[in-house]
């Protein structure tokens, strides 16, 4: 049996004997087709989720970059108290609660506006003229926005950190995960489950926005619902309902974008509604719902008692007292050389080994090999602080270990500085990891309780800690999303834990399903799944794998492409007689190493790279099919590759300087910020370097940097995809 | 001395080929994967066993007591035999168009998706529904409502 048999027709047999012969072997055929097909799905899957957690990096060093800015900021020239307070300037606002309902009431709504206009208290009419305006593609005006988002701060102060419901009112509560801006799930799911009602009670476990983009439309109408039913609509903080996260994200830049004249008042507004919305819902007692999870010093009923709108972002920490500062500074600049150092020195693990990763991943994935992506990095990370909290109370990290660096960050508005006391951390700091904790912790399978250092915040929790809680609480279940999955939904901790995680296609089309949870009286839950596709024609098995794959390959040659210097000296010392041929194993030891991904590389290598007549990979061809977009400005290829692998953390800062948002921010901020840049990455760049590209950049020689066309050279392009589109 | 070389080169570069396909469905990172997936790592490695085939090989990788997992230390030894032997060849395109020739009993050149429909989940190692349907999707030509099996050959 096995080897393939042909199918002589003799006239002896009958046909339906040779028939089912056939059959059999179209059977076999067809399902080696598929697992094929699977195969290809399951790594594409793999690639997204390997990018994203290494897109956390991305976040840890911007963090570090931020600190390393205020360390050096004296020797800034002239410029440091502008470029800070850029950082760290939490516009006061000045006006009164009434002064301002009057301002929102007052603007004028022109003739010509089609859209909705709503009128508070709302009703069921403006959520039907919302959903309707959004259906077709209708922005709501700013003055609608103001004055929702105004009433929703209103309502929410009024609401406790906790939620407490139940299902003995209703049939059955919805339970929704993230969304991120997806606004087709969101119809989707109101489609195929009926809008929120008092018979028909919703929780959307947060993450609203970021990353799509709709999710400025997202929130307008959860919120209307919030206001319409507030009995019956329930909505929990994410992760990403946090200012800092939505510079980085696409939420702040959505909003800038659509609300040229409101936008900034709409963000501030939004910066005090994201802070006030409640942390955890609890079902009949029995079941909790959180956005990410729960760590070892998860307590509800100091969870209770927490001051929630102090919290505005997970990134902006309870001050420290300036001796510890100092001392952290020292071991920072030091360790910041150290860890540009060349691709396989281990780097200090000091925080990340503590993390016992569920996930294989070198757990050394820091600093010097990380590269920026861009499109598919869609995880976050926020910087822990905690590192040295956590296991010992106040002793500073160990030189020259990995820096905590936000510790660093000093909050405005937070007024008091709070000396560092014996031996309990001060009470901001315990509530902020209260909060942090409940946003930003994941599952893991093994007991116990550890840092998610990828991340930068919260923890991995294992099932005794689930365990331990649900006791503690008498509670049965925790439901969290936070982590996209591949059906949409996924138990573990023996089922104790459900994710739940409501944005389908969120890597890419065909990437994964979104599903939500009804739950009735007796508390099992129940799972809808669904999947929003871009054509009415249902795509098969075939076009949706090839399409997220195509994706997933694409993001991963990118990242091949912004180390490619890199690779190509680590491929050249395994080929001494310079014939641009390595042996497979060679090729996918140098990868996993460089890139510190880990993922099947031999499974990957024949779409990534080419093999010579003699069965040898040709390295070089992994990086024929990206070229850099045009026009460049006039930098060496290193400073190119640099500029790319960075832009992401760039477009933030810039996007920070530019307070007025205007896209536009002046040559002699580009410059001290390019500056401080590549000190901070231990780049070797020239003043004058910098000059002539600031110049070039300065298009129309007005003295001011349009920085998004600035970052837009340096994205690449795909010489396929182009060749593949003149084909037609 | 250069054959036993190539040998061990081969049997490595095997090895490794199979670890890299059983990581991709190895969720927890623990070297177990669910038994349910066996047949997709062993297809995706290029083999074509039939169902029974699978039951076969599965038998033999359970545990005494099943858990429902199954381990790579047990499964590396039988999967590189069935690589070496070859076992499981790849079926030609040759004879997967004869195959559609014999269920085209009236030589029209094209298939019913009804008739299709009616071997592939009544004879051999019937489809579920959902293979079926699957199937069909990929295959039957939206306009003609046929499935024209010579396209699918070069």
């Amino acid at each position: 049996m096995g080897c393939g048999t042909s199918i002589a027709i003799e006239n002896q047999t009958r046909p339906s004997e040779t028939a089912m012969k056939a059959a059999i072997l179209i059977q076999r055929w067809y399902r080696r087709y598929v697992a094929h097909l699977e195969m290809r799905r399951r790594y594409t899957w793999n690639i997204f989720q390997s990018i994203e957690y290494a897109g956390e990096q991305d976040q840890l060093q911007l963090s570090s970059f931020f600190s390393f800015m205020l360390d050096n900021v004296t020797q800034m020239n002239g410029n440091g108290p502008d470029l800070i307070s850029h950082l760290l300037d939490s516009v006061v606002d000045p006006l009164t609660e009434e002064v301002r309902q009057l301002k929102y009431e007052q603007i004028v709504v022109s003739e010509s506006y089609s859209g909705p206009r709503l009128s508070f208290p709302l009703s069921v009419t403006d959520t039907n003229a919302l959903l309707s305006a959004f259906k077709e593609e209708q922005t709501l005006h700013g003055k609608y926005v103001l004055q929702l988002l105004y009433e929703t701060k209103k309502f929410l102060k009024q609401m406790p950190n906790v939620i407490y419901l139940s299902t003995s009112y209703a049939k059955e509560i919805t339970i929704c995960g993230d969304l991120h801006g997806s606004l087709d799930d969101l119809l989707l799911i109101f489609y195929k489950n009926g809008l929120p009602s008092a018979e028909n009670p919703y929780i959307f476990n947060g993450d609203f926005v970021d990353r799509g983009k709709k999710s400025t439309e997202i929130i307008i109408i959860l919120f209307a619902f919030l206001l319409l039913y507030p009995d019956h609509m329930h909505l929990n903080r994410g992760n990403h309902e946090d200012h800092i996260m939505n510079l980085r994200y696409g939420f702040t830049k959505e909003v800038m974008q659509k609300y040229k004249t409101h936008g900034r008042e709409i963000l501030q507004l939004l910066q005090d509604v994201f802070s006030l919305l409640p942390l955890a819902t609890v079902i009949d007692n029995k079941v909790l719902i959180v956005h990410g999870g729960i760590s070892d010093k998860t307590d509800l009923d100091f969870l209770s008692t927490v001051e929630r709108h102090k919290v505005k972002s997970a990134l902006r920490l309870p001050k420290r007292s300036t001796d510890h500062l100092n001392v952290r500074s020292c071991s920072r600049s030091s360790s910041r050389h150290s860890r540009r150092s060349r691709m396989d020195s281990p780097c200090s693990s000091g925080r990340s080994s503590r993390a016992s990763r569920r996930r294989k991943k070198h757990s050394t994935k820091q600093g010097s090999c990380s590269s920026s992506s861009s499109s598919s990095s869609s995880s976050s990370s926020v910087c822990s602080p905690r590192v040295s909290s956590r296991n010992t109370p106040r002793r500073p990290p160990p030189s020259p270990s990995l820096p905590s660096p936000t510790d660093v960050l000093q909050v405005p508005f937070l007024d008091s500085f709070v000396s560092l006391e014996p031996p309990e951390p001060p009470r901001e700091e315990l509530e902020w990891q209260q909060v942090v904790d409940i946003l930003w912790s994941d599952p893991k399978n093994q007991n116990g309780c550890s840092l998610n250092s990828f991340r930068g915040g919260g923890c991995y929790f294992g099932p005794d800690v689930t365990q331990a809680l649900l006791q503690k609480h008498d509670l049965c279940l925790l439901i969290r999303s936070h982590e996209c999955k591949q059906e949409g939904y996924e138990l573990c901790h023996n089922g104790q834990v459900i994710t739940i995680f409501s944005a389908s296609n969120y890597y890419e089309e065909g990437s994964n399903r979104g599903a939500y949870i009804k739950l009735g009286p007796e508390l099992v839950p129940r799972f809808f799944q669904y999947q929003v596709s871009r054509s009415t024609r249902k795509l098969t098995l075939h076009q949706r794998v090839r399409v997220a794959e195509g994706s997933a390959l694409r993001a991963l040659k990118e990242k091949l492409y912004a180390q490619r210097s890199e690779l190509m000296a680590a491929f050249q010392q395994y080929d001494i007689d310079n014939t641009g041929r390595i042996s497979t194993s060679e090729w996918a030891q140098v990868v996993e190493s460089v890139l510190r991904l880990d993922l099947p590389w031999r499974t990957l290598r024949p779409r990534l790279a080419r093999l010579s007549a003699d069965g040898n990979v040709e390295y070089g061809s992994c990086f024929e099919d990206i070229s850099p977009g045009e026009p460049i400005p006039p930098v060496t290829p290193n400073l190119a590759e640099t500029l790319y692998r960075y832009r992401t953390d760039l477009e933030i800062i810039f996007n920070i300087i530019d307070k007025d948002h205007s896209g536009q921010i002046s040559i002699e901020e580009f410059r001290q910020t390019w500056k401080l840049f590549t000190s901070h990455l231990g780049v070797a760049v020239n003043d004058q370097t910098i000059d002539d590209m600031a110049r070039s950049i300065d298009f129309n020689k007005d003295g001011s940097i349009d920085f998004n066309e600035f970052l837009e050279a340096f994205r690449v392009v795909h010489k396929l995809d182009v060749k593949e589109q003149q084909q037609g | 001395m250069a054959d036993k070389y190539s040998a061990d080169t081969i049997i490595t570069e095997t090895q490794k080929r199979i670890s890299n396909a059983f990581d991709v469905f190895d969720h927890e990172s623990n070297k177990t994967v669910d038994v349910r997936e066996i047949g997709t790592i062993i297809r995706s490695l290029g083999c074509f066993p039939s169902e029974a085939d699978l039951h076969d090989i599965i038998a033999e990788l359970e545990e005494e007591e099943p858990t429902g997992f199954v381990r790579y230390e047990k499964f590396l030894p039988t999967m590189t035999k069935i690589l070496l032997e070859r076992k499981f060849r790849p079926i030609t395109e040759d004879l997967l168009l004869q195959a559609f020739e014999v269920l085209d009993q009236q030589k029209k050149g094209h298939l019913e998706p009804e008739e299709l429909t009616k071997y592939l989940t009544q004879e051999g190692e019937p489809f579920t529904q959902e293979e079926m349907d699957e199937m069909l999707s990929a295959a039957v030509d939206p306009d003609k409502n046929v499935i024209l099996y010579k396209d699918f050959f070069h």
